[in-house]
């Protein structure tokens, strides 16, 4: 056979097997450590109809729709994307799959780029569906592919659950035969006993679905997604996903029960193990999902005293862990001692982007602040500090309704970007204008899902296949819910930015405020101009480092003067957003045009 | 290559580390060998600091890095080589571009710069170079090829023959950047 060898993340790895297997539709909402695995599919679009869905639980309905209609399907979600799509999964679950229906839950032990760590593995007890967990690239493919045809074999959505070490490592895969698998020649036959939750036939479908749960159950006794590789009898290890990996690392000589598929679990086959060894210990990333059920069964697992529970496991906390419990002396760290005092480098909202105008006119203001889920969770530090509370995708417009109700006595804004109004900002804005509210909600419209890497949304005219497609104004989705007072800002004028905002804070009324620039980063906009400093007008005032934009900086000390540090400009980084020419006072801040467009 | 030889890139989101750990990933499996890669994406790429694993061996597990032994920190910018001067095994060798890139908490008087970094560098690092990568750049046209010429500097070092660099490189580079970018492969590979 020829060589089909590739390097694949673990997310490039599941779109070659959404190809690989036949999928015809997947859809999905961005989210970190998710987002490439729709992108990647959709490099196969003559193949699978792909779409960026407004948000996870219309991509759950839409992929369940797909597999009532009979068709392979797939939808990809990060671990609390799958709270906004748990209640279609937990009914889908009891009406069961026509065509094979794999939905992915990505999950970020350490909370690289997440609100919460979460472990999702839960979530296929709690649905009582079968769940996969991969250990690297290869293994991504393989499930997946395997995954479709557990689901259509057992009528049942199933989970495959990826860390952002496996979604975000990369591996060598061997593709094999890297053609799509036939058709399952399903099709959708009405029948309203297997499609129709009405509890008469609900009650059915639930006996149904215990009788499915037991023979996952005898199918994952003999899968090889499950495997023992024999070691030592004297020390035997559980793991699954990731955390394989560390153990292999870590501790070469053990017996390892690798599960891949880990719900139902396979009792005998770890009632055999745990037999064969001297000692058992599980060990996992997050929580004792593992742990608890086999304790359970009665088998006696040994205890340590390591914490793994929390975080995102390493081959250093490994090490730690196999000190306790096999002895010897931990791996010694020496500092080298040159880390002392460095300065931190945190994220920053890019040189140019819209949202610091507002974020600088709420923090003028005095405003309380209610935030919610993009690159303007960056508004929350230094310097501009102006967000208060964040919880999930849309809360903000919500939470600021509910500080308006608790008689909170201050002024109150929420402020949420364009595809994150999309998502689910909507409904609570309604649910203002319903209920007789006057909050001021701010979207900071970029036309661009920017924090995960651009991605296109209903805002951008443009779909996932790549086609033109009608734009949706947040301004008119504001009126069509009743909300009377929309304003439309331009985030570069800095003072009617602050004005405008200051007259919506004080109406008692619902307004909402579409403040307007596209993403610097995202639109790739040429810089046509630029800006410098005078350093004759320059007072060294430093006002405009409150804007906290990277291209400005603190220029070398006039020796002179010491303390006296005035302000100079990054010409690598300067957008040529002007705001810092706005708010300087002594009019240091002069306008540079090209004579040839940056970028 | 029998022992598993581990390569940390770091540097500033917007740099180009994760492209030049496409091309070492992608070169080292041409060679023959295994390779594992991680990286973090999302928010930390907005500016913020950013860190790249790859290792190369016969069998390799773990796609992270076991603490304290990286043996080629490949280093964007010179403040970031001391942040992770601890994860580095001490005979590691450190490459590092000499670039200064102010971080915001600098720049808007939060913080105070360090003002000995190559001194501190010297310190952490007894096996170190200090490349001057973005003045080779500059030459060649684009600043943003830092990151093949630091590439090229590492592959000197690596057993992996020249044919699956540029393959690497030809795969992962679109073709209008390639040229450039080949030379600045090259710059890197040839520096004394």
């Amino acid at each position: 056979m020829v060589n089909n060898k590739k390097f694949l993340s673990g997310n490039e790895a599941i779109a070659h097997a959404a190809f690989r297997a036949g999928c015809k539709v997947a859809a999905a909402y961005p989210g970190t450590p998710s987002t490439e695995i729709l992108e990647n599919v959709s490099k196969f679009k003559s193949h699978i109809y792909c779409e960026w869905s407004v948000n996870e639980k219309v991509a759950m309905e839409v992929v369940i729709g797909a597999s009532f209609a009979g068709v392979r399907t797939l939808t990809a979600m990060k671990h609390v994307g799958l709270n906004v799509a748990a209640d279609p999964l937990m009914t889908f679950s009891y009406l069961g799959a026509n065509g094979g229906m794999v939905i992915i839950s990505a999950d970020d032990p350490g909370m690289h780029s997440s609100q919460n760590e979460q472990d999702n593995r839960f979530f296929a007890r709690f649905a009582k569906v079968p769940l996969l967990e991969p250990a690297d690239s290869q293994e991504a493919y393989d499930m997946t592919v395997e995954a479709f045809a557990i689901s259509e074999e057992y009528k049942t959505p199933i989970i495959v659950r990826m860390t952002t070490r496996t979604s975000h490592a990369s591996g060598i895969v061997d593709l094999g035969d890297f053609t799509p698998m036939p058709p399952n020649g399903l099709t959708y036959v009405k029948d309203i006993e297997k499609t129709v939750p009405v509890p008469v036939f609900a009650r059915k479908m639930r006996v149904k679905v215990e009788e499915r749960t037991e023979a996952l159950r005898q199918f994952a006794e003999k899968s090889p997604l499950n495997r023992i590789e024999r070691g030592s009898n004297d020390i035997g290890i559980i793991t699954s996903g990731v955390t394989y990996e560390y153990v292999k690392e870590v501790f070469p000589e053990a017996s390892v029960l690798k599960l891949g598929f880990t719900n139902p679990l396979p009792k005998d086959l770890i009632k055999n193990f745990a037999q064969s060894v001297t000692k058992l210990y599980i060990i996992e990333e997050l929580d004792p999902f593992l742990d608890e059920q086999i304790r359970a069964m009665g088998i006696v697992v040994q205890d340590y005293a390591t914490q793994l529970n929390m975080g995102e496991l390493n081959p250093l906390r490994m090490e730690q862990l196999r000190v306790e419990i096999l002895g010897g002396t931990a791996p010694v760290i020496v500092s080298k001692g040159v880390g002392d005092g460095l300065p931190a480098r945190p994220p920053v909202l890019c040189a140019g982007c819209g949202h610091r105008s507002v974020f600088r006119a709420l923090s003028n203001l005095g405003v309380t602040v209610t935030g919610d889920i993009g690159c303007y969770s960056l508004g929350a530090f230094k310097p501009l500090e102006s967000m208060d509370t964040i919880v999930c995708m849309g809360a903000s417009v919500g939470n600021a309704f509910g500080f308006e109700k608790a008689g909170y006595n201050n002024k109150v804004a929420a402020v949420l970007g364009d595809s994150t109004f999309f998502h689910s900002g909507i409904t609570g804005l309604l649910n203002i204008v319903y209920n007789k509210g006057i909050s001021t909600v701010i979207v900071v419209d970029n036309r661009t899902t920017a924090m995960t890497g651009h991605q296109d949304n209903p805002g951008t005219g443009r779909t996932l296949m790549g086609e033109p497609t009608k734009q949706i104004s947040v301004e008119q989705v504001a009126k069509g819910v009743g909300v009377d007072r929309v304003r439309v800002i331009d985030c570069y004028d800095v003072a009617e930015v602050e004005k405008v905002l200051k007259e919506e804070l004080e109406t008692a009324e619902p307004s909402l405020i579409v403040a307007k620039r596209p993403c610097v980063l995202g639109a790739r906009i040429a810089v046509t101009r630029q800006f410098v400093i005078d350093l004759d007008a320059c007072k060294g005032c430093r006002k405009c480092l409150k804007l906290g934009c990277p291209a400005l900086e603190i220029g070398e000390a006039d020796p002179e003067k010491p303390k006296l540090r005035k302000v100079k400009v990054n010409p690598v980084l300067c957008a040529g957003c002007g705001m810092c020419n706005q708010i300087c006072e002594y009019g240091a801040v002069k306008e540079n045009v090209l004579q040839e467009a940056g970028r | 290559m029998k022992k598993t030889i581990n390569i940390a890139l770091v540097g500033v989101g917007g740099q180009g580390t994760l492209l030049a750990s496409e091309v070492i990933s992608r070169a080292a499996m041409l060679a023959g060998s295994d390779v594992k890669k991680s990286e973090v994406h999302g928010m930390a790429q907005r500016g913020g600091s950013v860190v790249s694993q790859v290792r190369i061996g016969e069998k390799v597990y773990s796609p992270l890095i076991p603490e304290g032994e990286t043996h080629f920190l490949v280093s964007f910018e010179l403040l970031e080589s001391l942040r992770y001067a601890d994860t580095v095994a001490p005979e590691g060798v450190a490459l590092i571009n000499r670039q200064n890139i102010i971080p915001v908490t600098v720049s808007s008087g939060q913080q105070q710069w360090v003002d000995d970094i190559e001194d501190r560098i010297s310190r952490a690092y007894s096996n170190h170079r200090i490349i001057n990568g973005l003045d080779i750049a500059r030459e060649l046209g684009n600043i943003r090829t830092v990151n093949m010429i630091m590439t090229g500097a590492l592959s000197k070092s690596l057993e992996i023959p020249a044919e699956a660099w540029q393959q690497a490189i030809s795969e992962l580079v679109p073709a209008k950047h390639r040229e450039v970018n080949d030379k600045a492969f090259a710059a890197g590979r040839d520096l004394q």
